[in-house]
């Protein structure tokens, strides 16, 4: 009964949404308050339909439902309970449903606090966000219904796959989801702006936020999912440059994008057609991103002819927001007023340059993910773009970028001077440069390009701390009156601190993991050892195991350095009920590197194969992803944020 | 999210997954092996979703992998045991396409885009106009002005 309720809750929520499209945006045109307002009442409305159908659907995985196909499909009644809940989003149907959600929930935050926006500006942000939900709510509704009832349901169910039991691919999609569906606020901001002719700094105001939230959000994400990817599938890889990562990291790059070009508009009132232009890729990449994964086009083009009904209406939801979007800006983005003027070096000339090169990086992920697929149809030739292509495209491309980020924040408004800003970076570059010494010196083996990349790390690092050391004048007065500079700082200074010094940890983990790995495959016996990066790794003996969902084979190893008996770690087959099976890496961190052991296949004589590999300084990656995230989330508590949006210049004008 | 789909059918196809090299492969010359997955890590495996051969579990790409190992033990160079594969397998199984006319765009566009980026920005540069000099007519006024304030 619940489900059914759900699916009525969901109908109606179309309706709300419907109205939610059309009525506002009337009354904007006429200028008619209570048709405008009515739009706020909408929005929670339709979060309150949403949220109980999403509820229902959740319900039945925890209950177990199987005479819910949805469920029957994709879950089992062994699953813990997280991996239930998990599960109801581990599919195509439920996780169009969590899309919706999670927008409504934006689009009724918009209407809870957007108080401060002009009436107009509002309704019609409101009107674009619910004409993005009406889309989703029909897809769900004719192509990808999770509420369809089985006349014969199963004892039990199909189960979820093993490799996506895991407590960091369960917030995965939540958490990239919200990235994505957070730049769908921007979109409705850029196309209400276009309709309303007007960009101005109140609109960046708003825009901004909402773009940092989502970045945060896709950050965290991102990095989940390559983790997830680190431990679980027992490669020891982090980043593959798949179709499915390239979809989630396009749109990141525009966001970054996006998120630096805001500025300008807020402070300098420039760049705005751009930043509009940016708003719109932005959504649209997401839209892509969320189709592309889950409609297997990817994989082939024929999985469009698998599902016909879904396939269209996956093309005519991208092609009436992405061209629509895109049209709109063609016709209405002569009307916007260029604004503030800069000279080519200045601060607003530095994030024109970062643009540029995030976009140019964009488009080369972009197009490596997509030429496969336009060049079949095209002429019916197959090749493969992989990793080595976008290290020829991508690395090039982003690596002068990478370089120019010390410099951005200590450029000044409207025109800067090169050489203060070089001379405040001196000391940075010296110990970048004496970092690449030192390791060039004392790292044995490598390629030459390992020294460089941890030289680059530093200096990202350091750049960023020398710009926080300029603004609190260390050195050149006594330290307390540093610290209470510190302590008195814009809070979005530190976030840009914090995510550029990010950035540098995440180099510094990226060079060395790939470049200085260590790997031994061998075949041991119980008793049998191997050494790798002047570990000892000794198989002690196997056992067997029983999970709660699970039976297996689990081996213990005796991690010895030198004399010294440093750990044991247990790495495990696991063989699920009712299907599938997984490895269990066995793992030890320490802050240098990781000792990654994966017990194999069975060998003769009780013998197993195992894989021991040294990855050294992974974790940089994620601490450097994670200090990227709290950048973003320092930076979104900045006071500004909260409280003194600025009134426009003139009330929007009732037409 | 990431390669789930295609590992999902070799989890169901193989009731264990091992991993993709294993010990029974490799060459006794260190140097040769490592040869070996440097050639691995560029050839996708055919019936995998973006995998190379070093990576997968699938039985063809361990055919290739003993294939490769074969001819580089008959003293072929890399560039050779490419070509044999190739040959074989067409250019698909090429990670890093090959620059022809077919992948020209491919390998162009981005760094195309990058260099528009840079002269549509400095086509549209403007430059702010020094302001620091007033007119005579301006001056005056500021004068007034300044008088008129310093009266009160």
């Amino acid at each position: 009964m619940t489900v059914e309720l759900g699916h009525f809750a969901l109908v109606l929520a179309l309706a709300v949404a419907a109205y939610q499209f059309v009525v506002p945006l009337l009354g904007a045109s006429r200028g008619d308050v209570r048709l405008m307002n009515s739009a706020s009442v909408a929005a929670l409305l339709q979060l309150l339909l949403i949220s109980i159908a999403f509820g229902s659907l959740i319900h039945a995985y925890i209950v177990s439902d199987f005479s819910v196909l949805n469920v029957a499909e994709n879950s089992h009644s062994d699953k813990p309970l997280i991996y239930k809940i998990a599960g109801s989003w581990g599919n195509h149907e439920g996780s169009m449903l969590l899309w919706v959600f999670i927008l409504s929930l934006f689009g009724a935050a918009v209407a809870a606090f957007g108080n401060n926006l002009p009436m107009a500006l509002k309704a019609r942000v409101l009107a674009v966000q619910a004409s993005i939900g009406l889309a989703f709510l029909v897809f769900i509704e004719v192509a990808s219904n999770p509420f369809i009832r089985l006349a014969n349901p199963p004892i039990n169910g199909n189960g979820l796959n093993p490799v996506l039991q895991d407590p960091a691919l369960a917030f995965h999609p939540p958490f990239l989801y919200a990235g994505y569906v957070g730049l769908s606020i921007s979109f409705s901001f850029a196309i209400a702006a276009l309709i309303e002719g007007k960009v101005d700094a109140a609109w960046a105001r708003w825009v901004r936020p909402w773009t940092l939230l989502s970045w945060a959000f896709l950050t965290i994400g991102i990095s989940m999912g390559s983790w997830w990817a680190y431990y679980e599938l027992g490669w020891g890889g982090f980043w593959f440059w798949d179709p499915v990562e390239n979809a989630s990291f396009m749109p990141w790059l525009i966001a970054t994008a996006l998120l630096h070009s805001a500025i300008v508009v807020e402070r300098r009132d420039a760049l705005k057609i751009w930043t509009v232009l940016l708003s719109i890729l932005a959504f649209s990449l997401s839209l892509m991103g969320t189709f592309l994964v889950r409609s297997g086009v990817l994989t082939s083009v024929h999985a469009f002819a698998v599902d016909p009904t879904r396939g269209l209406f996956i093309l005519a939801i991208l092609a009436i927001f992405i061209g629509g979007g895109l049209t709109m800006f063609a016709w209405r983005a002569p009307a916007l007023k260029a604004g503030g003027l800069f000279a080519p070096i200045s601060r607003e000339g530095g994030l024109v340059l970062n643009n540029i090169f995030l976009c140019a990086a964009a488009s080369s992920v972009f197009i490596g993910t997509l030429y496969p697929l336009a060049l079949e149809t095209l002429n019916g030739a197959k090749i493969s773009v992989g990793p080595p292509y976008f290290d020829l495209t991508f690395g090039p491309i982003i690596l002068p970028l990478l370089l120019l980020v010390p410099f951005g924040p200590m450029l000044t408004w409207k025109r800067a001077d090169a050489l203060a800003v070089m001379q405040r970076l001196w000391w940075a570059a010296a110990l970048a440069l004496l970092a690449t010494i030192l390791v060039y010196a004392f790292a044995h083996r490598g390629p030459w390009a390992a020294p460089l990349g941890m030289g680059l790390g530093v200096w990202l690092i350091v750049g960023s701390l020398a710009d926080l050391a300029t603004r609190i004048n260390l050195g050149r007065t006594s330290l307390s009156i540093s610290l209470q500079r510190l302590f008195g700082l814009q809070r979005s200074i530190i976030g840009t601190v914090m995510a550029h010094a990010g950035v540098g940890l995440l180099v510094i983990g990226v060079v060395a993991a790939s470049l200085w790995k260590e790997e031994q495959i061998i075949s041991l016996k119980p008793g049998g050892s191997v050494g790798v990066a002047g570990y000892t790794v000794t198989f002690i003996s196997e056992q067997p195991i029983n999970g709660p969902n699970y039976d297996g084979r689990s081996g213990t190893f005796k991690i010895n350095r030198g004399d010294n008996e440093i750990t044991t770690i247990v790495s495990e087959k696991r063989i699920f009920k009712p299907s599938g099976a997984n490895t269990q890496v066995g793992l030890y961190q320490t802050l240098w590197g990781d000792l990654y052991i994966v017990m194999g296949d069975e060998g003769e004589g009780g013998s197993r194969v195992v894989r021991a590999s040294y990855n050294p300084m992974v974790s940089w990656i994620w601490a450097g992803a994670f200090l990227m995230f709290a950048g973003g989330v320092m930076s979104l508590s900045d006071r500004r944020f909260r409280i003194g949006v600025p009134k426009r210049a003139k009330a929007a004008k009732p037409a | 999210m990431k390669r789930f789909l295609a590992i999902l059918g070799l989890l169901t196809a193989l009731a264990l997954p091992g991993f993709a090299v294993q010990p029974d492969e490799m060459l006794a010359d260190p140097a040769l092996e490592a040869r070996a997955r440097t050639i691995s890590t560029g050839l996708r495996c055919l019936v995998c979703q973006n995998q190379s051969i070093d990576d997968s579990e699938a039985p063809i790409a361990r055919d290739l992998r003993l294939l490769i190992r074969d001819q580089l033990k008959q003293q072929k160079s890399d560039t050779e045991v490419v070509q044999f594969i190739v040959d074989r397998y067409g250019e698909f199984v090429l990670l890093k396409p090959r620059f022809e006319a077919d992948t020209a765009l491919l390998w162009l566009a981005p760094f195309a885009i990058l260099l528009a980026g840079f002269a549509f920005a400095w086509k549209r540069k403007r430059v702010p106009v020094n302001q620091s000099q007033l007119s005579d007519v301006e001056k005056s006024e500021l004068r007034h002005i300044l008088e008129e304030t310093s009266r009160d």
